[in-house]
């Protein structure tokens, strides 16, 4: 029974008073930037890196702790989406389609914890399913050697270019930005500096955490100067609050298939919670026909996109543990945690460094249920936080960011470079160009050439090795559909758009 | 339209430009059957062919922002980089003071509260950064207090 003595282990370490208190402590944190509007689980997160960085926890402990705040971030989302109309970030786009109805019908309470009971069994069940999967698929990646990453990687691409984005070249131009600035600084094969056009500070490459932030925080704001804080409606009070129990049960199959689409929309590497959260709705829409009322403001409309969504949190966790490919912007932020904090994920991780893995997984666990616990019985404590008004919220958001990175290296070079990965986000979004591709391009974009080189030396330059084993050729395979097939499922599976007042 | 036509021109030009400069990269003696070259190569011609695509099939244009807004905008990069250059010399708590003002302002603007949230965000901040997470922030120019 390895999965056993693993899951001691990881609970031994997670049940240590101190690691119990961070969780504690992230899910608090998480559950309110999720509610924050404006705030997501991907932009909060990434301004929390830099200051957890320079706190100096150790690896263990602060991976712990931003992954409370990554799951309580996915468990407020909902909040802002239910009561104000505004979700959070993408994937709970999909809550404010009943949500929000529900709550104009005097239903909020209901909302909320019904959403959250979901948020629950989505998350639980995912968390088992990543720990039950995780090692099989770690196991299967010893197989990989570089010809096999470097498919893998154009996998994660193509997938998030053509499931992920609206539009496959867009996906793809923003997929090289973000390589492309990979490729900055100095060589590591043969030590020579690479475009850096001479400037010193170019040397050590753009930290990925500085475009993180500019992209994902700093843009933000420039959506936000640029609306004017319009979007910051009035929100819908919430006075009693009763657990509807008997619609929790009503909604416990709709909660059950939801998890299992979100998890397996999870697990596909550029998928993500977007995915998992709209294909979740979607299927319980077709199942409940007409007369299910989707989008009026029912119960179930509300528990699938929920479970959906944390489900998928949680898949998207088993390729970027085991393969170092996140599945989603959210995971690609965790993701430049753990290469800050100088751990490797991949096969590896879960053999010379079991307990951070299952440390980490122990804690999902507790969280969850930390997590219930804040989000149905103290629900109206992060409700008071929706009434933090845009003016104050996004200048010190501003400011959180600036000191994060300032406090990285101290550099005004780094500072400039956030301003202006900011414009740059903002111009991109603008034009319906996807930011998470450069994200990840500048994750990954080091460790793809790196297995591509290391293919080739292997093979003498012998292009065709690229293609030598059946792991490859599958991957390759699923690379190409993946950002083919979106073009001709276009027209039948649509995006519906958010509800307007 | 024409915003992704002159953006696909602009990604065009930007990858030919970037293919150009990685045909520059010094290739040492210890090489590799793909050397230092090779791969940006492949994404600036990967970033060529899909600024042509765009440019051949544009996407609707956007909602963009009227003039008054970009000119706020502008106003707001311009607060950013100057805080950023501000932020050693100058200390913690006064260019923050400042800049949270004037971003507070932009999206509300009424200067009482504006200047409120200036003061209340550098010194609630420094309070936090500096002894609840112990981070080394100067909170004033030194020459200002030896």
């Amino acid at each position: 029974m390895d999965l056993l003595s693993n899951l001691a282990t990881g609970f031994g370490i997670a049940l240590s008073p101190y690691t119990l208190m961070l969780a504690v402590f992230g899910c608090f944190i998480g559950t309110i930037i999720g509610a924050l509007p404006g705030l997501g689980p991907s932009n909060g997160v990434a301004i929390l890196i830099p200051l957890t960085f320079s706190l100096g926890l150790d690896a263990t402990s602060a991976l712990v702790l931003m992954t409370a705040v990554y799951y309580g971030a996915m468990y407020g989302g909902r909040i802002s989406s239910i009561l104000l109309n505004i979700p959070g970030d993408e994937p709970a786009l999909m809550t404010t389609l009943d949500g929000y109805p529900m709550a104009k019908a005097g239903r909020a309470g209901d909302a909320l914890i019904i959403s959250g009971f979901a948020s629950f069994t989505g998350a639980f069940l995912s968390t088992v399913g990543l720990m039950l999967l995780a090692p099989l698929l770690a196991r299967i990646a010893f197989q990989f050697g570089p010809a096999e990453y470097f498919a893998l990687y154009i996998l994660a691409f193509a997938t998030l270019g053509g499931i992920a984005s609206n539009n496959q070249a867009k996906a793809a131009i923003a997929s090289c930005i973000g390589l492309g600035i990979a490729m900055i600084g100095v060589d590591n094969n043969s030590g020579m500096p690479r475009l850096t056009f001479g400037n010193m500070h170019l040397f050590d490459g753009i930290d990925f955490l500085v475009a993180i932030v500019g992209l994902f925080a700093i843009t933000e704001v420039f959506s936000f100067i640029e609306s004017h804080g319009k979007n910051t409606s009035i929100g819908i009070k919430l006075d009693k609050l009763k657990v509807p129990w008997r619609d929790i049960w009503n909604t416990r199959w709709v909660q059950l298939r939801g998890s299992l689409v979100g998890f397996i929309a999870g697990i596909l590497p550029g998928a993500g919670a977007s995915l998992g959260s709209f294909l979740a709705y979607m299927s319980e829409k077709s199942i409940a026909g007409e007369k299910g009322g989707f989008g009026t403001g029912v119960a179930k409309g509300v528990a699938a996109p929920e479970a959906g969504n944390n489900a998928a949190a949680g898949g998207a966790l088993v390729p970027m543990l085991t393969l170092g490919v996140p599945g989603s912007g959210t995971t690609a932020v965790l993701l430049a945690l753990l290469m800050t904090l100088n751990i490797t994920p991949g096969p590896t991780l879960f053999t010379d460094r079991p307990e951070v893995v299952w440390g980490l997984i122990a804690s999902l666990l507790i969280a969850n249920f930390v997590l219930l616990a804040m989000n149905v019985p103290m629900v109206k404590v992060f409700v008071r936080v929706l009434s933090v008004p845009a003016w104050v919220l996004l200048p010190g958001v501003t400011m959180i960011s600036f000191v994060g990175i300032y406090s990285l290296s101290g550099s005004y070079f780094d500072l400039l470079l956030m301003v202006a990965f900011g414009v740059l986000g903002w111009v991109l979004r603008k034009l319906d160009v996807p930011t998470v591709p450069i994200i990840l391009g500048i994750l990954l974009g080091g460790h793809m050439e790196d297995s591509l080189r290391r293919a080739m030396v292997l093979s003498d330059g012998d292009w065709t090795y690229l293609f030598s084993s059946k792991i490859a050729i599958g991957l390759w395979a699923v690379a190409i559909a993946g950002f083919v097939a979106p073009l001709f499922l276009r027209k039948f599976l649509k995006k519906p758009q958010a509800v307007s007042d | 339209m024409v915003s992704d036509r002159i953006f696909g021109a602009v990604v065009a030009v930007v990858a030919l430009a970037y293919i150009a400069s990685a045909n520059q990269i010094q290739t040492s003696f210890l090489a590799d059957p793909v050397g230092p070259k090779m791969f940006p190569m492949m994404i600036g011609a990967g970033a060529f062919i899909a600024g042509i695509f765009v440019i051949l099939r544009p996407d609707g244009d956007p909602d963009w922002p009227v003039l008054s807004t970009i000119g706020a905008l502008l106003i707001a990069v311009v607060v950013l980089v100057a805080y950023a250059y501000a932020l050693k010399p100058f200390g913690f708590i006064l260019p923050t003071a400042m800049a949270s003002a004037i971003l507070s302002y932009q999206i509300f603007p009424k200067i009482g509260q504006a200047v409120l949230v200036g003061a209340g965000l550098s010194i609630g901040l420094f309070m936090l950064f500096k002894f609840a997470l112990g981070l080394g922030l100067v909170a004033f120019p030194s020459a200002l207090f030896g």
